[in-house]
């Protein structure tokens, strides 16, 4: 085997973990991250999705941004499950400290407890946050 | 005494600015939320507690452009604050002495 080929081996899947802690519009960080986790994706990684603090109010349904001339990107994490992005989890205490319920989110997911949450980032082998 | 237009645009959650925009800010001013203050104008949420205690004394506005960019149209809003659009906005500002941005 020549050096500058490549060993075929079994092929590594690591544990991607986004943690979404800021609200929509106000900074760029939602949607860059959004952008971020969509090319994660299209690796075939293991990726999980979390919403935390002002994070939950990035999938607040009924967002309309015609009056503020931004791009209203919250339908974009419709497309989370055609990238088989399947992990995405809500923290209750963040909902709960807002008022929010469930019913309030553009799209389903598991709503854990913080003792939960903490387990599954503990599991992750990479946590990005924004 | 000047008349002072007090701007809050992070979220109460976030930061700290309402907080001592509240505290700081005198009796018979005006509070305008925008961006992401405008989350401190929700009943529901945690914080509409410090905001209430003040409402006696000061005018609260809401920028509501920004309130349906986040989805809250039909999320209710403390009772007492009224909502402005960009017009109202400008209103304000012509309405007080001096506008502080508390950032």
């Amino acid at each position: 085997m020549e050096p500058w080929e490549e060993e075929e081996g079994p092929e590594v899947v690591k544990r991607f973990m986004y943690v979404n802690r800021r609200a929509p519009y106000g900074t760029i960080y939602a949607l860059e991250c959004l952008e971020v986790v969509l090319v994660a994706a299209a690796f075939d990684q293991d990726v999980s999705v979390v919403f935390v603090d002002d994070g939950i109010y990035q999938l607040k349904k009924d967002q309309d941004t015609a009056g503020i001339g931004m791009k209203n990107f919250s339908k974009t994490y419709r497309a989370l499950d055609d990238y088989d992005v399947e992990k995405i989890y809500v923290e209750k205490e963040s909902l709960e400290k807002r008022g929010m319920t469930e019913d309030d989110l553009i799209i389903p997911v598991e709503v854990v407890a913080a003792d939960n949450l903490r387990e599954i980032m503990a599991q992750q082998d990479v946590v990005i946050s924004s | 005494m000047n008349k002072m237009l007090h701007l809050v645009n992070k979220s109460p959650f976030d930061r700290n600015a309402l907080d001592s925009c509240l505290r700081l800010a005198e009796a018979g001013s005006s509070v305008l939320l925008i961006e992401d203050g405008v989350y401190a104008a929700l009943s529901k949420a945690e914080s509409a507690g410090a905001v209430g205690d003040r409402m006696e004394d000061l005018n609260f506005y809401v920028l509501g452009p920004d309130v349906s960019a986040r989805g809250l149209d039909d999320t209710p809003l403390i009772d007492g604050i009224s909502v402005v659009d960009y017009g109202g906005f400008v209103d304000l500002v012509v309405e007080h002495d001096v506008a502080q941005s508390w950032l």
